[in-house]
């Protein structure tokens, strides 16, 4: 009895599942589209907030051209695909009344103080070809200076154009904020020009 | 000669006919197929060319015409090209004896339901052709399960076709719908609802439709039998498909849904022919949309532990009944 019920009632009980998969099919054929037409229409910033796309950086909060971070490698050192380069600032040579303290602060025997580099990055360059979207660099940034961008509408026609300098990206959104989306083409350009 | 004459020019036209039917059938169902998908999945379907994309099925036929026609090397040439014409010329032949209505019907002969069952196990022929023919393996492995699939699920499908006729009594399809004028109830449907489900079942599996597509599992076979077919050699295989899908579908509403009668008496025409295959074309697609590809021994099981040993029940109660 029992084989006659896996062998001939099931497969026909099974039957009702097509029926029930003919019913979803039918049903989301009714319902409206979720897809939009892309050049004509875009999907509203609401719907890009969850977006993932390529990292970037985030500004001061009291100065949003310059980014948070403090040029720590972290990022650099845990990025599985290489595709980070900071460069640290170099200290800035003293101004001759600087040296001049400098130089009295010696003889008198006391701490010498020159002056520090700046923290924030010189350079901040970023390969979006070898990015995997892993987010490493992110999760691993001691003062939460990356994210990732809500830009859906980057496209290039070369390598080279998708490595971006994030720093001019930085201060290109500080300057024209809020940014438009599709304008970052501009941000490669500026990239080549400087290196 | 003349009464010669009196019979070839009406077939002649009524060849050409169906030449322009099955085209714009196939336009129609390329399209018409997209578009299902597109909604079942929540897009659009093709929309940039033309007002909804209606011009994109004559484009991409043009694009495919365009293209060069390969042989591949070391490829048996001459049955390597007759493949997809014997695919191709068969489904004319398939159009001539359905009846579109009392007169509009290519070929009113005795034998028609017989004809399109002898001619459209040709697509078979052609599929083991392709494969063998073109020199690659995956088009090999496609052709052999094609044999395979064509010859298990033509048999369900001639047993209910040999329920009808014992009913009936003819093999000629104007015949079998005359039989169902009248009213909805008169339709075969109704006295033969197994036949009916076994034969949509078999009906799959003879136009290779998903998902009983197993001979072109493009995931598998990289596209099976028609792997090395280039332009319109590919392009007769497509528009082959289509053709026996609406040939099937065609006989499926003859034999089933009364063909040409309309649900209640006094308002048949052809519109209904159309409009009942029409419904099942739109049937096998939601089909293909929803279900995924079966695997190959679950194809052949399905076919001789369910559908052969019903259908030929089916067909002994049949003649127990009449019989009686
Ligand atoms: S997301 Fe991953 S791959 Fe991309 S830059 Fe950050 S650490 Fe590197
Ligand atoms: S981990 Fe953060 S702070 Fe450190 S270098 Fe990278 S972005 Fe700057």
């Amino acid at each position: 009895m029992g084989k006659f019920k896996e062998n001939v009632i099931q497969p026909i009980l099974d039957c009702w599942s097509l029926i029930v998969g003919l019913k979803i099919t039918g049903k989301y054929f009714c319902k409206p589209l979720v897809t939009v037409h892309y050049p004509r229409e875009v999907i509203d910033d609401e719907n890009l907030r969850t977006y993932g796309g390529h990292v970037e950086l985030i500004g001061k909060p009291k100065d949003p051209a310059t980014p948070k971070c403090i040029s720590c490698m972290m990022c650099v050192t845990n990025c599985p695909s290489n595709c980070l380069k900071v460069v640290k600032q170099k200290a800035p040579k003293p101004t001759p009344e600087q040296e001049a303290a400098m130089k009295a602060a010696e003889e008198a025997g006391e701490k010498v103080t020159a002056p520090k580099a700046p923290k924030n990055p010189a350079k901040f360059t970023y390969d979006y070809t070898l990015c995997s979207l892993c987010g490493t660099c992110i999760d691993n940034c001691p003062v939460k200076s990356l994210k990732f961008s809500n830009n859906i509408y980057w496209v290039a026609t070369s390598r080279k154009e998708m490595n971006i300098d994030l720093l001019a990206r930085l201060k290109e959104q500080a300057t024209e904020f809020p940014a438009p989306a599709p304008k970052t083409e501009a941000v490669p350009a500026a990239a080549e020009k400087e290196a | 000669m003349n009464a010669f004459l009196q019979h070839l020019i009406p077939l002649l036209i009524a060849a050409v006919a169906s030449m322009v039917w099955l085209g714009l059938n196939a336009l129609v169902w390329v399209y018409c197929e997209r578009k299902f998908a597109g909604h079942i999945q929540r897009r659009p379907g093709p929309f940039e060319v033309g007002p909804h994309g209606v011009l994109q099925p004559l484009i991409d036929g043009l694009k495919l015409m365009s293209k060069q026609l390969l042989t591949p090397d070391n490829a048996d040439a001459p049955l390597y090209w007759l493949a997809p014409i014997l695919s191709m010329v068969p489904v004319l032949l398939l159009y001539l004896p359905i009846p579109y209505g009392p007169v509009l019907t290519g070929m009113n002969i005795n034998l028609g339901l017989l004809l399109i069952l002898a001619f459209s196990s040709f697509n078979g022929l052609a599929v083991i052709l392709a494969g063998w023919a073109s020199n690659n393996k995956w088009g090999v492995l496609g052709a052999a399960r094609a044999v395979s699939q064509t010859v298990a699920y033509e048999i369900p499908l001639l047993l209910t076709v040999l329920a009808i006729s014992f009913m009936t009594g003819t093999l000629n399809l104007v015949d079998i719908t005359t039989m169902q004028g009248g009213h909805i109830g008169n339709w075969f449907i109704w006295k033969q609802p197994l036949a009916f489900l076994i034969f949509l079942v078999a009906m799959f599996g003879e136009t290779n439709r998903a998902p009983f597509d197993l001979a072109e599992a493009e995931s598998e076979l990289t596209a099976g039998f028609h792997t090395e077919y280039s332009s319109m050699g590919f392009g007769l295989f497509f528009l082959a498909e289509y053709g026996y899908m609406v040939v099937m579908c065609s006989v499926c509403s003859v034999l089933f849904l009364g063909g040409f009668n309309g649900p209640i008496p006094g308002i048949e025409g052809w519109w209904w022919m159309l409009l009942k295959t029409y419904a099942l074309l739109s049937f096998m697609v939601w089909v293909r949309w929803t279900f995924p590809r079966v695997r190959f021994d679950q194809l052949l099981n399905i076919n001789w532990k369910w559908l052969l040993p019903l259908a030929t029940f089916n067909l002994l109660a049949t003649a127990l009944i009449i019989k009686l």
